[in-house]
């Protein structure tokens, strides 16, 4: 075959969004050779996308605050099907986290005292969110991408993995392809972190972009790792419906958190009619107490009064949006109407300044003046890789994620402002247990040439190719598929139909032909991912056809309750020679010493 | 302590290694350790005109032109005429302080116009203006140059001479305390039989209205941006960092129309010199509204 | 490396209906897109089906999905966030996602060609590495002795406009001592001094990078004509802001005479 070149890295971190940075940091700081890779240039990653905060149990601003509140909300807002222990870590090490990264140089918003400030979100119990404005994200990536930097770490920029090797069972490196020239790479690592984010891409409307491919969860499966509870898709409630292009464009949660109010297109506030009974006693009663409650949070003081009902869970906003639209309330261009325009002018400009020229911008809207129109937008996948939660290593010797990437954490539902933060505690994890196994891993693991060789031919074939469609059809289809079959609600017969769909999709996705050379070529590039969010949407689909209940993101109209022996379980997916294997597995017990943070609490677990 | 001898930059930047000169740099140049030509683009030596912006790029330059060449002429003019600069209780801003040796050949003008003139060809907005319209450098964003060989900036002299715009901004303070004196004097009126009545002419509005522009202008400045709180890392942290706050927040504020000032003042700097100089010469006939006296109706003749 | 000139052809999409032919039912923009590589290229223009409040991002990958697969274009968020996109429209440096077609006349053809400044790759896609190599070089953050990190909000107000850059190097592409004259090693571009301002004056940072930004950042090399300023989406004011600032904190301590010779006396 052609010539390629090599690289050698104790730690191989894939994806430079902000678990992957964090990873990396951790890595170099333990002395082993960290080498990072990314599919866009650096700093591009999604993670600039972040914009509500960083979810951290530093009780500045609500002194009540602590990890304990912390661990509870993100329980309850994964229905319990997180797993307790990195539901426990997460609560417990983010506020170090945070702190680390303004010593690092971050500059969040400041209280009165000189201290971060915090921001409402949904299903937290006390002003939690860390943030800079409405670009968390951008202020996250730019501190860890300079300590990247600084540290001397190679950056592989604009470079695809496309397959992890092992050597008996363990990792032993990685090929990637170069998209700006099309020649192959190949890593030669003891240890790889993934940490490439979601599969956003497999749906049309999505506030993803196209790295979001589920690149990491199929190299991870390709190589023999288990994924876990991905029938777990969060639709974010708010993203832009119009105009047409920018579909789809997240709507940041915190202009909600700033006291953002929505209504259906006959003016009704219906946030009150879909909030869980169980949880109804945690918001405002009526207009007055949310309206008290805005001016409390625009006036930086403590109150008593409970938060708006816009601050539920994404998972029941985005239902309840998605309902009110379905049953003829929606606006002109099908959402409904989120109003922030009653607060002052400046205030929202200061706040939320990014949203502001968004819908300036973008859809000739001044959300201070008037309403966006938003709807439910494809945006997190809570599943992924099984991970342990102490160490982030998943089920193959060698092999860590991270971030999105992995699952765990959020159970059948992510809160807001929970993902920051898990990309920073668990980031750390995994970079510093895969700089730990490189250290104490003996020799030095073999890569086999003809595997090398295969890869190479694979990724090409579609060039040799005289016949075939488009990826973008094929992609196009895809999207199409799992926007109406494996969308916000699911039923038994479109999962199944989508199943078949997603099967003829893969075949086509087979033969697809690309054109051009292999010089910085976006039709090949695509058919190549296309694989990957094929075999992620079919774990998503078979998941969601065991889950015969609605838990958390994952509502079956058929199965509209929750099952109590269903939320014992996990569904893992897993490779069995060319087919996908789907397992129950159970989720661990939490200990008794957590059990009662929710017996103080008077709620039920479960 | 000099920064350049005790930077730990390179410490800090890990494994990296000092920036060195890079091969092609010439010495005594900055260097940012990028081997020269290394990344050129098609932009490369492009020269004027060559631009494929399709709207009219070339309209402000040229408006920026006319406009300072014909403001400029004027001001050249006047300041060399060495007289009709005075006219009773006005005086053109162009000769004020008002110093005339014996020795001095020439127009007194010019003994103190290089202050003001220093201000405004160092300020950090002229400049902007003048490396367009009169320099092509570039003369609009994303077009060609008119000289796009041997470029540097503001390295080498004369342009190296920009640094020192605060300190010509020093002397525009002392000036401006003049120019004040100016207008209050503007409002008093010398009456034939002696004393003072004080009223309002056409040149006290002509003076008042300039040296407002002026000072607008002056305390815009981003020297003096800098000077009063600009340089602070962290007002909180330091002495008096409140009041440094607000000065440097005003002044932000005025800053932020630097340009319009600029171009204000020099139209109302040149009018205020024409005014005076057309009514001493007579062309046209001042007017004056006494305010001293409550029986003296107004449109009274000045003098 | 071979030349990949690619010439309006049919897709083997299904919507390959010919050019016009889409006509009579929608609106249609013209694009005259750069397709070509390092060894040279041309325009080739191609008709795009216009929806309401489509940008020029839009249209791009409509002709990638339609008409021509292999065209090269860098894109993440969409959304103005990452900048990514970065282009020069019709000869203006702009982010392709932000660029509306409806802003352009109907009948006029918009073209869409690759950053001037930096060396072609393919299409629309320059290589912007340079970038990467002088960030590398930049003092990092270090917190000063004795930072307790307690500060206002006013105290970073200031500094967050710096922060809010999204590294779209569109002020790279404007600025002409990079464009023009090539001085990317003596010059570190309007993207780098927002970056040290942010740094700079950061409440906590303890690191003077005055002799970097005069001797390796090349800041005596700008002349502060603010095309910068002018392009940047996320409006940063990049001149005023930062760039004059910094050349005042350079004057403080290499042009200043009286501040060199107090400092002469005084030993500090």
């Amino acid at each position: 075959m052609e010539k390629y070149e090599t690289h050698e890295h104790d730690v191989l971190v894939i994806g430079a969004g902000g678990a992957g940075l964090r990873a990396t940091i951790e890595a170099a700081h333990q002395g082993v050779s960290v080498g990072l890779v990314c599919k866009s240039l650096l700093g591009k990653a999604h993670t600039v996308m972040a914009e509500g905060g960083v979810a951290a149990a530093l009780a500045h601003v609500d002194p009540q605050d602590g990890w304990e509140t912390h661990f509870r909300d993100t329980m309850k807002g994964g229905s319990f099907l997180n797993h307790w222990r990195m539901a426990q870590i997460h609560a417990q090490e983010s506020p170090d986290r945070v702190r680390e990264l303004e010593h690092w140089g971050a500059l969040f918003d400041r209280t009165q005292d000189g201290r971060i400030l915090q921001r409402a979100f949904g299903g937290h119990t006390w002003k939690r969110l860390a943030h800079v404005g409405d670009r968390t994200g951008l202020e996250m990536i730019r501190t860890l991408q300079d300590q990247v930097v600084h540290l001397g770490v190679p950056v592989y920029m604009e470079c695809t993995i496309t397959r992890l090797f092992t050597e008996g069972g363990r990792i032993a490196g990685a090929m990637a392809y170069w998209r700006e020239s099309g020649r192959f790479v190949v890593f030669r690592a003891k240890a790889v972190v993934i940490a490439t984010g979601g599969v956003g891409k497999s749906y049309k409307v999505t506030s993803n972009s196209w790295e979001y491919s589920g690149d990491g969860q199929t190299l991870a499966y390709e190589a023999g790792a288990e994924l876990i509870d991905l029938e777990f898709v969060q639709f974010h409630p708010t993203g832009m419906v119009w105009p047409p292009g920018v579909m789809g464009l997240l709507v940041t949660e915190g202009v909600r958190g700033e006291g953002g109010i929505l209504r259906n297109a006959k003016g009704e506030r219906f946030m009150w009619k879909y909030l869980p009974e169980a949880r109804r006693h945690e918001y405002a009663v009526d207009e007055d107490e949310a309206r008290r409650w805005v001016e409390a949070a625009v006036e930086n003081r403590q109150t008593d009064d409970k938060r708006p009902p816009e601050l539920s869970t994404r998972d029941n906003v985005a239902r309840a949006i998605y309902t009110e639209v379905r049953e003829g309330r929606g606006t002109p261009h099908g959402g409904a109407y989120l109003d922030i325009s009653y607060l002052p002018a400046e205030r929202v400009q200061r706040k939320l300044p990014s949203m502001y020229h968004q819908f300036m911008e973008l859809a000739d809207v001044d959300i201070t003046q008037q309403p966006m129109e938003v709807g439910p937008t494809m945006h997190y996948m809570m599943g992924g890789i099984r991970v342990d939660p102490d160490t982030a290593s998943s089920t193959v010797p060698g092999l860590y994620a991270a971030g999105e990437a992995a699952a765990g954490l959020h159970g059948a539902n992510r809160l807001g402002g929970n993902s920051l933060s898990d990309l920073l505690v668990f980031g750390r994890r995994a970079g510093l247990s895969a700089a730990q196994y490189a250290k104490a891993l003996a020799s030095n693991p073999r890569l086999d040439e003809r595997e090398i060789e295969r890869e190479a031919g694979e990724t090409l074939a579609p060039f040799e190719r005289t016949s075939g469609e488009s990826p973008y059809d094929v992609h196009r289809d895809l999207q199409t598929c799992m926007d109406r079959h494996v969308g916000i609600f699911r039923v038994q017969e479109d999962l199944e139909l989508g199943l078949k769909t997603l099967a003829t999709l893969k075949e086509r996705a087979r033969k697809v032909r690309v054109e051009g050379t292999r010089l910085y070529n976006p039709g090949w590039h695509l058919a190549r991912d296309l694989a990957n969010m094929i075999t992620v949407s079919e774990g998503i689909t078979r998941g969601a056809l065991l889950r015969k209940e609605s838990r958390g993101a994952h509502s079956r109209l058929d199965h509209p309750s929750m099952d109590p022996a269903l939320g014992k379980v996990n569904f893992c997916v897993s490779r069995a020679g060319e087919e996908m294997k789907v397992a129950a597995t159970p989720l661990p017990e939490m200990p008794a010493e957590l059990r009662y943070l929710f017996e103080m609490a008077k709620e039920k677990v479960g | 302590m000099n920064p350049h001898s005790d930077r730990s930059w390179a410490g800090g930047a890990g494994t990296l290694a000092a920036p060195s000169a890079s091969p092609g740099a010439l010495p005594g140049l900055p260097s940012t350790g990028v081997p020269a030509g290394s990344f050129r683009g098609r932009g490369f030596g492009e020269r004027l005109g060559a631009t494929e912006r399709e709207d009219a790029w070339w309209a402000q330059p040229l408006a920026q032109a006319i406009g300072l060449g014909l403001l400029g002429l004027y001001a050249t003019w006047a300041a060399f005429q060495g007289n009709h600069y005075e006219f009773g209780n006005y005086l053109s801003p162009f000769y004020s302080p008002l110093f005339k040796p014996s020795w001095w050949p020439i127009s007194p003008a010019i003994l103190i116009l290089w202050a003001p003139l220093g201000f405004r060809a160092t300020c950090y907005y002229y400049r902007k203006a003048y490396y367009r319209a009169f320099f092509g450098d570039p003369a609009a964003c994303a077009v060609g140059e008119i000289k796009s060989k041997g470029y540097c900036g503001e390295l080498k002299f004369p342009f190296v001479l920009q640094n020192l715009h605060r300190y010509f901004m020093y002397l525009a303070l002392v000036i401006l305390v003049i120019l004040w004196y100016d207008v209050i004097r503007s409002f008093a009126f010398a009456q034939p039989n002696g004393g003072f009545r004080i009223g309002i002419g056409g040149g006290t509005l002509a003076l008042l209205f300039n040296t407002t522009l002026l000072s607008l202008y002056t305390f815009s400045c981003h020297s003096l941006r800098h000077l009063v709180g600009g340089k602070l890392d962290c007002f909180s942290c330091v002495a008096a960092g409140g009041p440094r706050l607000k000065a440097w927040s005003a002044v932000s504020v005025l800053n932020g129309h630097h340009m319009g000032f600029a171009w204000w003042s020099l139209f109302s700097v040149c009018f205020a010199d024409l005014y005076v100089r057309l009514c001493s010469m007579g062309v046209i006939h001042d007017g004056v509204i006494y305010l001293s006296s409550l029986f003296d109706t107004a449109g009274g003749t000045g003098l | 490396m071979t030349q990949t000139m690619v010439e309006s052809r049919p897709g083997t999409a299904t919507a390959q209906a010919p050019a016009g032919e889409g006509q009579a039912r929608s609106r249609e923009a013209v694009l005259r897109v750069f397709r070509g590589d390092a060894s040279g290229g041309s325009e080739v223009e191609y008709r795009v089906p216009v929806a309401p409040g489509m940008v020029v991002l839009d249209a791009i990958h409509w002709i990638q999905a339609h008409r021509a697969p292999d065209l090269a274009v860098r894109w993440n968020c969409k959304a103005a966030k990452c900048g990514s996109c970065s282009a020069e429209v019709n000869g203006k440096p702009s982010l392709m996602c932000k660029t509306r077609l409806d802003h352009f006349a109907q009948d006029r053809t918009i073209s869409v060609r690759p950053m001037k400044t930096f060396p072609i790759i393919k299409d629309l896609v320059t290589d912007v590495s340079w970038n990467y190599e002088v960030n590398k070089r930049i003092p990092p953050f270090k917190p000063r002795p004795g930072a307790d990190w307690r500060w206002q909000q006013s105290d970073v107000d200031r500094v967050q406009e710096f922060r809010k850059c999204i590294e779209c190097f569109l002020c790279q592409d404007v600025c002409h001592v990079l464009r023009t004259h090539e001085l990317k090693h003596q010059f570190a571009g309007p993207r780098f001094f927002v970056r040290i301002a942010g740094l700079e004056m950061h409440p906590m940072d303890g690191e003077d990078r005055s002799g970097f930004l005069k001797d390796h950042a090349g800041i005596g090399l700008c002349n502060i004509t603010k095309c910068c300023t002018e392009v940047c989406p996320e409006s940063i004011t990049i001149t005023d802001n930062a760039i004059i600032p910094l050349k005042e904190r350079v004057v403080d301590w290499f042009y200043d005479p009286l501040r060199m010779v107090w400092r002469k006396l005084t030993g500090r």
